[in-house]
């Protein structure tokens, strides 16, 4: 092991440190001055993004680096994830702030905890070896569990946690059972020997077949899509919605770079196996996602079971295995955790005087109460139903485009008819917030950057969509050695 | 004589009967934590079969993460435990009803 390889690895060193010295730190701090946890938090990513951006490791013809015996990998999609889990985290800090503050729950274990979480997210994108997918699966998990039951007086959030937790727990043991089965066959434990190891065995080698089940279930299950998906919206309306706009967004970037790593590069060969389990998921999840949003009345189960839909399309753009597929794909996660955040955020802009506001109701008349914020929220939706010109039609647009590349004309048609069922709850918000009077007329108060990161975060979703050709490239460019 | 089919067979009979643990019983939170500990031993059985005869170390390492993983989430799940009986009173799962699911 030389100095050349650990630094590969900076940016996870760097965060593992800072998480640990902010929860040092927090002993040392009086309850007036936590705020300086969150700027030590924000610079932690701050710094991250920095370092994972000095990618000189790359040189001409080099399209990845490994390190820790091929454990670790560096490559630009890689990277890409990453810089954009930083942003996303450093949006959610921002309005995760304010709702703790309101609720009491300003305490340092919560940036200590997220910051973990984001490590293991870092760790699975990176991941090369079945140990390393495993050791970041767990890490998100173990702190994402803890952090649904962070506010113990709820009697919610234990439940959910304790939901999460159990499903979670055997999600994570199928995945290994199938680690070994594939571990049986291969023996090796490295995901590039194991391809190669592949190619001698050949596609039909029954122990690989069937330990690649139980490996899709455990991705299915980390993704959220159906028939995994009982756990969702539970666990995104027990959880505080600082939590649960960390869980929506934070693990499905990892969730993505998972299922490519394990699949593509690990099990490519199988590719027509893997290929009728993911499609048929995907069917479902837009098929249930959609249909159950629709009669939801809280705001946080309906996003649950909207996300539910989005993680559908995001498998129809891993169908085809091509270098376009998987970039519509980590374009559409992307975009998805930008969105997502958003909209958790007008949640928590709502609930600003210690009472969660949960139900769409909550939204009726935004528009005479704060115009600004209702414009924000008006094109977080009209994004997620995939109006142009925001950043969600084209997320959407590629996925559908990746799908019929695979031949799947049927499944392309079914998810069209079912984006445009879906955009029926969507615009409904849109309406409360717009043509019905407010129940509640008290002004809406937010801090300044709370403010600003939301109106950043507007911004991007129009302009990520308006501009949107660069980040499409960026992404399909990361998949070019496929 | 053992062979690596008797391993596979007994990991395969400890992991459904977790499996099956998980979803039949109704009463108690703390027998599913111990379903889930036994999911976790079984695939440790598998890797060490494996490893033994495919005459590889690797599986035997992964055992010891799995292990020390299997610790940590164990603890994470009795604290989960601990909380959920402060504010209920009861670890019933039947009982644990309030979010629709």
């Amino acid at each position: 092991m030389n100095g050349a390889q650990m630094l590969l690895a900076a940016p996870e060193f760097w965060v593992l440190a800072m998480a640990c010295v902010i929860m040092l730190v927090d002993l040392f701090l009086s309850e007036e001055r936590r705020g300086i946890i969150h700027m030590l938090a924000m610079l932690t990513l701050v710094f991250a993004g920095i370092i994972t951006l000095r990618g000189d490791y790359l040189t001409a013809g080099v399209h990845s680096v490994t390190a820790f015996n091929g454990g670790f990998i560096r490559d630009s999609m890689g990277d890409v994830l990453k810089v954009f889990s930083f942003i996303t985290l450093g949006l959610i800090y921002t309005y995760a702030k304010f709702y703790l503050r309101n609720f009491n729950m300003f305490r340092a274990d919560f940036y200590t905890l997220s910051l973990f979480t984001l490590l293991g997210v870092m760790l699975l994108i990176s991941a090369n070896s079945l140990i390393m997918i495993y050791l970041g699966l767990e890490l998100i998990s173990l702190s994402v569990y803890a952090l649904v039951a962070f506010n113990r007086e709820s009697s919610r959030g234990p439940e959910a946690a304790m939901k999460y937790f159990v499903l979670g727990s055997m999600a994570s043991g199928m995945l290994l059972y199938g680690m070994s089965m594939i571990y049986g066959a291969t023996g090796s434990l490295g995901l590039v020997d194991i391809a190669a190891a592949i190619g001698v065995l050949g596609e039909h080698d029954i122990l690989l077949i069937f330990g690649l089940v139980f490996v899709v279930v455990g991705i299915a299950f980390k993704f959220g899509v159906v028939p995994f998906h009982m756990w969702i919206p539970d666990v995104y309306e027990g959880a505080p919605v600082a939590v649960t706009l960390l869980i929506s967004s934070l693990p499905k970037l990892a969730a993505f770079a998972m299922a490519f790593r394990f699949l593509q590069s690990g099990l490519g060969d199988l590719h027509m196996h893997w290929q009728g389990m993911l499609q048929v998921m995907a069917l479902l999840s837009i098929i249930v996602g959609n249909l159950a949003a629709i009669m939801q009345t809280n705001i946080k189960r309906m996003l649950a079971y909207s996300t539910i839909s989005h993680m559908g399309f995001v498998l129809l753009g891993l169908l085809p295995g091509t270098a376009f597929g998987f970039g519509a794909s980590m374009y559409y996660v992307i975009v998805y955790a930008l969105m997502s955040t958003a909209a958790f955020g007008m949640v928590i802009m709502l609930s600003a005087r210690g009472i969660e506001a949960e139900q769409l109701e909550d939204f009726k008349g935004l528009n005479q109460r704060n115009p600004f914020y209702a414009a924000i929220m008006a094109i977080v939706m009209f994004s997620m139903a995939g109006v142009p010109p925001m950043v969600g039609f084209f997320a959407k647009w590629m996925v559908i485009k990746a799908a019929m590349d695979a031949g799947l004309l049927w499944l392309a048609i079914t998810a069209v008819i079912f984006a445009v069922m879906g955009a029926f709850y969507y615009l409904r918000v849109i309406k409360y917030m717009y043509f019905d009077e407010p129940e509640n007329e008290a002004a809406i108060v937010a801090p300044v950057d709370f403010g600003a990161a939301l109106t950043l975060n507007g911004i991007m979703i129009i302009g990520l969509g308006i501009f949107s050709g660069s980040l499409i490239a960026i992404c399909i460019n990361s998949f070019a050695t496929l | 004589m053992l062979t690596l089919a008797h391993f596979l067979t007994l990991g395969a009979i400890l992991f459904s009967l977790s499996v099956a643990g998980i979803f039949i019983n109704r009463k108690n939170v703390i027998i599913l934590l111990m379903c889930i500990e036994l999911m976790l031993l079984a695939v440790n059985m598998n890797f060490v079969a494996f490893s033994r005869f495919l005459g590889n170390l690797d599986g035997q390492l992964f055992v010891f993460f799995i292990l020390t993983v299997a610790a940590a989430e164990a603890a994470i799940g009795l604290a989960i435990l601990v909380v959920l009986f402060r504010n209920r009173q009861t670890i019933n799962i039947a009982e644990l009803d309030d979010l629709k699911g």
